[in-house]
């Protein structure tokens, strides 16, 4: 954890814990159906339907995403449901990363701050 | 009923600026310089005062909204106190009433041939992971944000 965190992904990601989360929402199609279950539970055939593909295709997206942990599914009689795992969305290191890159937006506009503070100084000194 | 969980992290933040150590370590000192860079668009204020008694057993107290909505509030204590050097303080977080983490943070300001080098490295103890109904929006927004970021950068 300690060296995944050090060695900072992009933006303050730790990169190989939220590898897989990644790539399940590398494809656009997939996002779209994280968007339409953030909303609420919705059957497999639901989530294909805005999306111009069979419905194997819908059901492997579904795979892939429920393997990344963001999405769970339950199938009741013929009906498969979907569900967003917001532990996922909110697990510890998501928050984590979002503390770091608190900080890491802190740190800089401390030098935008320091940088705003050299102009005035300088301003001063041309004009005392 | 809250499921109780420990994460003990660390995550280093490097910084390096054109200016002097002393210009550094003043912005750390000072309630208006400080209240300057702390305020992020996404943490807003709710008016609570920027307290902050800079020495050695002094406390740093200030509060706002998270990007959910709901308050937080951050407490620190400050430790060690080295001007123009360093600074070590604990502080914690809330997230309402639950007390989100407790975290220290040491602030190192090193002279640099380009000006002054900052690294801030906060070791903290994440307790139980947080989920609230009303973040996760806020949670995905934030998701497929970092991963633009992400992908902009695997380019």
């Amino acid at each position: 954890m300690l060296d995944q965190m050090s060695a900072g992904g992009p933006g303050g990601m730790p990169a190989a814990d939220l590898d897989r989360v990644f790539q399940a929402l590398a494809d656009p199609g997939r996002r779209l159906m994280v968007e339409r279950l953030s909303q609420g539970p919705a059957s497999v055939s639901e989530l294909g339907r805005p999306l111009a593909m069979s419905l194997a295709a819908v059901v492997q997206h579904v795979q892939v995403l429920e393997a990344s942990g963001l999405i769970r599914s339950q199938k009741t009689g013929r009906t498969r449901t979907c569900s967003i795992n917001a532990a996922a969305l909110r697990s510890a290191e998501s928050w984590i990363a979002e503390r770091r890159a608190l900080w890491e937006r802190r740190l800089d506009r401390l030098g935008d701050y320091l940088a705003d503070a050299a102009e005035d100084a300088n301003e001063d000194e041309e004009n005392p | 009923m809250t499921e109780r969980s420990v994460n003990h992290t660390t995550f280093v933040i490097e910084r390096t600026y054109p200016a002097s150590p002393a210009k550094v370590f003043a912005a750390w000192t000072d309630a208006a310089a400080k209240t300057v860079w702390m305020d992020d668009p996404d943490y807003k204020s709710d008016g609570t005062p920027f307290e902050l008694d800079f020495r050695v057993g002094g406390r740093e107290r200030f509060g706002g909204l998270n990007p959910d909505g709901t308050s937080y509030r951050y407490d620190a204590v400050y430790y060690d106190i080295v001007p123009d050097q360093r600074i070590v303080y604990s502080y914690e977080m809330y997230s309402g009433e639950d007390r989100m983490s407790v975290s220290l943070t040491t602030v190192e300001i090193v002279p640099d041939a380009d000006g002054t080098k900052l690294t801030y490295t906060e070791q903290g103890a994440f307790l139980d992971a947080i989920d609230k109904p009303e973040a996760r929006g806020e949670g995905i927004a934030w998701m497929l944000d970092n991963l633009t970021t992400f992908l902009a950068k695997e380019k």
